[in-house]
């Protein structure tokens, strides 16, 4: 437990430095997008790392959050912070309610299930124009305040953001530490047992799922007034296969992993201009690559692989002394 | 409101849309049944369909018939390459990977397809030609012909495969029970890798068969493989009738959903029918439950 | 202390358990042979909640059960272990046994997230009792390894402490000593007659029959989804249709 917390304490600390060491506007900019997806990430992570149930509609609750904020904000003049609010409020009833039929879905069925559920939003966000301002977006959504301070630079919206990335990355670090966390866990590696054990399965799953649809939806009301501009085709199905990536690229189960995961889908395609909209093809290599030979993604992969080469190194050290 | 004729051609035009899901939907039971996979790249093959053809078709010049039988087995190709490269290495892998596995071949495969031909959408010519024919007080293209009559021989000659070849008869056997099989001899891999050949094949016919009239492009797959995992879902994973009705439903619905509601939401309706299905009974309209081993 | 009343269970065609009825003693030592495929599986299933009988009721001390989902039934003091094994391989030793707290603590996700203070006494407190269960089985020295690592017989006996974590009045067995070795099914004795001076009834389906006349009190036999007989181990050593029944002539 200690060590948890000096990990976290370590890494929060690095999260704070890191703008004096970045001079241009625009990595930082950059950086504010790999708070909002490490957030996206972590959540995703809690219900298919922890608890085995693949969601593929992460980006819907995070799309609803977001326009939600935008909504209520740019043609409400709603306070934001009291739009968040509102915003995950309603995910949360959305996926308690919804969460209880989708979630007795298993493997295959859950995975469609979710992909509709994706797919469905996603189209309302492009029909009803009236409301989302459809496929050309909505645009008019105020920054965040607190008093007369305003989050309207890159620098204020990175504290934000991160100040809200690393609250869920300890709540997350926290919560896998736990009764639940172990209760997740057991569900995913041996349901039939924990059901035995007393584990209220289907309760304990609906309630992850609830939380992780809080969190993408907090995700999005944070990019909604960060950006000030919002359109579907930042909520639609191939976000969802990013977040997946990124998990599954960091390690599923591993919460650091996911920052990692974040930050490098986020941070590669800008580094390596080239990439522009080929990156699915990246993404589906990535998928399969990782799958096939690092499955505990790249947080476990790496130091398995130096360790494993290490040993070889060694070993072919007494071959030569033979 | 509308008059009888036009909801007859909404079902007219749902009928043949729903013959393409019922083919795809299909292809995602016999891999289903072989594997105990559902496969997401299925939608893949069917955008591979269209999309080899546009090529054969304009870059090659090659005549119809053989730009379509081009594409067929360039599609099934494909199909066998991705069951070699990511499916068995990973043989009994928890369903969860298999998903990962499968979504991560899908995009690779659409934006391999996105890389070399671009993201325009492409017409495929009508096979014969776009003279409308009566019917009642409705009108349907020859097309639509074409569809019906290519979906019932494949559908008729997939019957004959599974329920009179030998071959066809061990991929039943296995599909029930595959280390029974394995105790009598059939070679189960090739079975598996045999099931991803037909569905890929499956897949790219109804691709090409529905690219007159829908036009084609890399990303058409997603929302026709759905629609036809749909299908499937219905038709309790059958690889008969039961996913064929499926797919008539589905486009039918779809259909008239479109024509007297909205067309905006018609992609939708589909994953409404999904949805239901889904909660109501997940295993399908046709069939019965089934206690999971402990 | 738990009673099946006419219980019938079928799959499809095939008839699983025909009418079977049974009651098993407080805080005694049952046992449940038959050859395979006797339906002894299936009862403990329904027993404990896995599958809903087709006909029949089962009660648990006067109260009827039937068809409750194992998690209740868990909260009233109802746990199993499986034919074939089924441990949380990624976790610990220790953290196995930690989920059989589960009941028996109650902190939700919120009071788990931000640590509030009942939490974290909760947490010490599921720590040290199930260290102290692990020691029960002879399994402290192995608290910290991943289960998945451990030796079948040490995994059967974790299985049981994971069970016994949860303090529950009665526990059911399945094929406890299968797989194990002569050394390893006598320590499996010697735990069970332990776990029974605890007061908890025990029911256990096992094969090995020199462990189940050693240490049941009570003895039920199931052939083809029938009750064949009921009684001592003395009296079913002696009847003429067990053996018949086992010698493959019934
Ligand atoms: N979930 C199930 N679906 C279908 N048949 C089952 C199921 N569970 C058990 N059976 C059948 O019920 C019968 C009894 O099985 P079981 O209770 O496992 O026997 P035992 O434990 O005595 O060896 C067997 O014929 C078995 O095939
Ligand atoms: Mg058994």
């Amino acid at each position: 437990m200690k060590r948890e917390l000096l990990k976290f304490l370590l890494f929060a600390i690095v999260v704070s430095v890191v703008p004096a060491f970045v001079s241009g506007g625009y990595l930082l900019n950059v950086l504010v997008f790999v708070g909002i997806f490490t957030m996206l990430a972590v959540a995703l992570n809690l219900l298919l790392g922890f608890a085995g149930q693949i969601s593929l509609g992460q980006a819907a609750f995070y799309g609803l959050g977001a326009y939600m904020s935008g909504v209520l904000t740019a043609s409400h003049g709603m306070n934001p912070w009291v739009a968040m609010l509102i915003g995950a409020g309603a995910v949360g009833l959305l996926t308690f309610v919804l969460g209880f039929p989708i979630l007795r879905l298993k493997g295959h069925s859950l995975a469609m299930a979710t992909l509709g559920l994706g797919i469905i939003v996603y189209i309302f966000f492009n029909e009803t124009v009236d409301v989302t301002g459809g496929p050309s977006g909505l645009s008019g959504i105020p920054n965040l305040t607190v008093g007369s301070f305003v989050f309207d630079s890159d620098l204020k919206n990175y504290y934000l953001i991160w100040g809200f990335a690393l609250l869920a990355i300890l709540l997350a670090v926290n919560l896998t530490n736990s009764r639940i966390g172990r209760a997740l866990k057991a569900i995913h590696q041996s349901e039939v047992a924990a059901r035995v054990l007393g584990v209220d399965v289907h309760l304990l799953k609906v309630e992850i799922f609830t939380i992780s649809g809080v969190l993408s939806a907090i995700a999005g009301s944070l990019y909604a007034h960060t950006v000030m501009f919002i359109s579907p085709t930042s909520f639609g199905f191939n976000v969802s296969i990013e977040l997946l990536t990124m998990v599954i690229i960091g390690g599923l189960g591993s919460i650091y992993g996911s920052v990692l995961g974040a930050a490098l889908l986020t941070l590669l395609p800008e580094l390596l201009r080239t990439f522009q909209d080929y990156d699915i093809i990246v993404y589906g290599l990535l998928l399969i690559l990782m799958t096939m030979f690092m499955p505990g993604g790249l947080v476990r992969g790496i130091p398995d692989a130096a360790v494993a080469l290490y040993g070889k190194l060694k070993g072919g050290g007494a071959d030569v002394e033979r | 409101m509308a008059s009888s004729d036009q909801i007859l051609q909404y079902c007219l035009s749902g009928l043949s849309t729903g013959a393409i899901y019922a083919l795809i939907g299909i292809g995602f039971a016999i891999i289903y049944n072989s594997t105990g996979i559902i496969n997401f790249a299925q939608g893949e093959f069917v955008m591979l369909g269209g999309m080899l053809t546009v090529f054969f078709l304009s870059v090659a010049v090659l005549p119809l018939p053989a730009a379509v039988t081009a594409a067929v087995l360039v599609a099934t190709l494909v199909g066998v390459i991705f069951e070699r490269l990511a499916i068995r290495p990973l043989k009994d892998a928890q369903p969860i990977t298999l998903i990962i596995i499968t979504i991560g071949g899908s995009i690779l495969i659409r934006g391999i397809v996105m890389l070399v031909w671009g993201k325009d959408t492409h017409a495929l010519p009508a096979f014969s030609g776009n003279e409308p024919l009566f019917v009642g007080g409705a009108t349907i293209l020859p097309q639509h012909l074409w569809i019906f009559v290519i979906t019932v021989l494949i559908i008729a000659a997939n019957r004959l495969y599974f329920h009179h070849s030998i071959s066809g008869k061990a991929m039943r056997a296995c599909s029930y029970n595959a280390r029974a099989s394995r105790l009598v001899g059939i070679d189960v891999k090739r079975m598996v890798l045999f099931s991803f050949a037909i569905s890929a094949a499956m897949g790219s016919m109804a691709g090409i068969i529905i690219a007159p009239l829908t036009m084609t492009s890399y990303d058409v797959g997603v929302m026709l493989g759905l629609k036809g995992f749909c299908a499937a879902i219905i038709g309790g994973m059958s690889s008969g009738i039961g996913t064929v009705f499926g797919g008539l439903i589905v486009g039918v619905l779809e259909s008239l959903g479109a024509g007297l509601v909205s067309s905006g939401y018609k992609d939708a309706i589909a994953f409404f029918i999904l949805l239901i299905i889904l909660f109501l009974r997940p295993q399908g309209l046709f069939r019965k439950g089934e206690t999971e081993r402990v | 202390m738990l009673r099946g009343e006419a219980i019938t269970r079928t799959f499809g065609g095939i008839t699983a358990l025909d009418d079977v009825s049974f009651s098993f003693a407080a805080g005694k030592i049952t046992g449940i042979i038959g050859p395979n495929g006797a339906g002894k599986t299936t009862l403990f299933n329904i027993i404990t909640g896995i599958y809903a009988p087709t006909e029949g009721k089962v009660f648990l001390e006067g109260k009827d059960i039937t068809g409750l989902a194992p998690e209740k039934l868990a909260r009233m003091g109802m746990v199993r272990t499986f034919q074939g094994i089924e441990l949380f391989p990624q976790m610990t030793v220790l953290e196995n046994v930690m989920v059989g707290r589960h009941t028996k603590s109650k902190s939700g996700i919120i009071a788990s997230a931000f640590k509030l203070p009942g939490h974290i006494r909760e947490e010490k407190n599921i720590r040290e009792k199930a260290l102290s269960w692990l020691q029960f089985a002879g399994l402290g020295d192995l608290a910290d390894q991943e289960a998945g690592s451990l030796p079948f017989g040490r995994g059967r006996i974790l299985e049981i402490a994971r069970a016994l974590a949860l303090e529950p009045r009665i526990i059911f067995m399945d094929e406890p000593a299968a797989g194990l070795n002569s050394r390893e099914t006598r320590e499996l004795a010697g735990l069970i007659r332990k776990i029974s001076e605890l007061g908890i009834t025990i029911a256990l389906v096992e094969h090995d029959m020199e462990l189940v006349m050693d240490i049941c009190e009570e003895i039920m036999v199931l052939n083809l989804g029938r009750k064949l007989a009921w009684g001592t181990p003395r009296e079913i050593q002696e009847n003429r249709e067990v053996v018949m029944a086992y010698l493959g002539e019934g």
